[in-house]
C-alpha cells in the first residue's frame, strides 16, 4: 500500500508521518509537494499538521486552494483515502472536502497536551480495527481546533455517522472538562459521508511507538492498511 | 480602484478574542462597554474604473478565498480618497 505525505511550506509533521509509515508500518511512502497534481499510484494521502503558508488569512485557507488539494477531490472520488491531522483537518474543512470549520480555541490558549478520544464510528477505513466506544490516547497541539458547524450540518453529520472521535475522559465520558478547545459537542474528528476522508485535530503520528508514550495513533494507520483489499478498493467496514 | 472588505464573525458565533478584549478594557476603566467583536479588514486594488465590476470581482474573491462562509459575513465598500 502506497502512502503520500503532502508537504506545504510550513508543514511540520511531515517527517513524523513519513517515519511512522516507513519505519513502524513498513509501507512505501513518498513526500508530495504542494504544487503537484499527480497523485496516481498512491492509495492513501496524508495531510500532516503544521502551519501551511503560515496559516495566513485563516488556518488552512491558502493550502485548501492549493494544486495538490484540488487534485485530492478526484483522488478520493476515484477510490483513494485521505487523512488530515491538525492543520490537515483545517485544510480539509477549508477545501470543502469535509464540512464545518475550525476556529480559535475557546480558551484562547495554544493547547499542547494529551487527550483521550472516544471512538463513535468503527465502520470507516480508519477505524475498523477499533471497538465502538474504545478510548484512544493521543496528543493535541493547536491554537485553532474548535470545531464549528451549524445545526443543519451537525444533524447531517449525525445522520451519516460522520462523527468518528470525541474528546472524552480516560474512561470515555464525553464531558465539558475533557474538551480542550471548546469544539461543538466535543468533536475531535469526522469523516466525509463516504467515510473515505478523515480529519482530526489530534496527532496519530505522535502516538505510534512505545517510546513516544503510546501507540494508539498507529491503530488508525493500521486500520487503513487493513482496509485495502486486493482489487485496490477499500473496505468500509 | 481600491476596495475594502470588512469581515466579521457571524452573529451567534462566539468571539473569544472580543470577550478577552472587552475584559481588558473593563480593567482600564471601560467597564461600561457593551458587546465587542473583532473582525478583519482587507484592502485590495482592482484595475478598472467601474465600481460595480470591481465589486463583482471582489465578491468572487471573497467566495473563493477571503471569507469562510461557515464562520464569517462580509461587506465590500469602495475606499474613498
Amino acid at each position: 500500500m502506497k502512502f503520500g505525505v503532502v508537504v506545504f511550506p510550513g508543514t511540520w509533521s511531515d517527517c513524523d508521518f513519513h517515519y511512522v509509515v516507513s519505519e513502524v508500518l513498513h509501507q512505501p511512502v513518498k513526500y508530495v509537494w504542494h504544487r503537484e497534481r499527480d497523485l496516481s499510484g498512491l492509495d492513501c494521502v496524508i495531510l500532516p499538521g503544521g502551519f501551511s503558508y503560515g496559516d495566513y488569512l485563516r488556518a488552512g485557507a491558502v493550502a485548501g486552494r492549493s494544486p495538490v488539494v484540488e487534485a485530492l477531490g478526484d483522488f478520493v472520488a476515484n477510490g483513494g483515502v485521505a487523512l488530515g491531522s491538525c492543520n490537515g483537518f483545517q485544510i480539509l474543512c477549508e477545501s470543502g472536502l469535509l464540512p464545518g470549520a475550525l476556529m480559535r480555541n475557546e480558551c484562547l490558549q495554544y493547547r499542547c497536551e494529551t487527550t483521550h478520544l472516544v471512538t463513535e464510528n468503527v465502520e470507516t477505513p480508519f477505524t475498523r480495527l477499533l471497538r465502538p466506544g474504545q478510548v484512544l490516547t493521543m496528543p493535541i497541539s493547536h491554537g485553532e481546533g474548535k470545531y464549528q458547524a451549524d445545526a443543519e450540518t451537525l444533524a447531517r453529520l449525525k445522520k451519516h455517522h460522520q462523527i468518528v472521535f470525541r474528546y472524552a475522559t480516560a474512561d470515555g465520558q464525553v464531558t465539558r472538562a475533557a474538551n480542550p478547545n471548546g469544539s461543538i459537542e466535543n468533536i475531535a474528528g469526522i469523516v466525509n459521508e463516504e467515510g473515505t476522508v478523515l480529519g482530526l485535530m489530534p496527532h496519530p503520528e505522535r502516538a505510534s511507538e512505545t517510546a513516544m508514550g503510546g501507540t494508539d495513533g498507529l491503530l488508525i494507520l493500521q486500520s487503513v492498511l487493513g482496509s485495502l483489499v486486493e482489487d485496490g478498493g477499500f473496505l468500509k467496514r | 480602484m481600491r476596495l475594502r472588505v470588512l469581515i466579521r464573525l457571524k452573529p451567534g458565533i462566539m468571539d473569544v478574542q472580543g470577550t478577552a478584549i472587552q475584559r481588558a478594557l473593563a480593567g482600564l476603566g471601560f467597564g461600561d462597554v457593551g458587546d465587542l467583536r473583532v473582525g478583519k479588514v482587507i484592502e485590495v486594488d482592482v484595475p478598472g474604473d467601474s465600481v460595480d465590476a470591481a465589486r463583482r470581482r471582489v465578491d468572487e474573491m471573497c467566495r473563493k478565498l477571503l471569507v469562510n462562509p461557515i464562520l464569517e459575513d462580509y461587506a465590500v465598500e469602495p475606499v474613498v480618497g
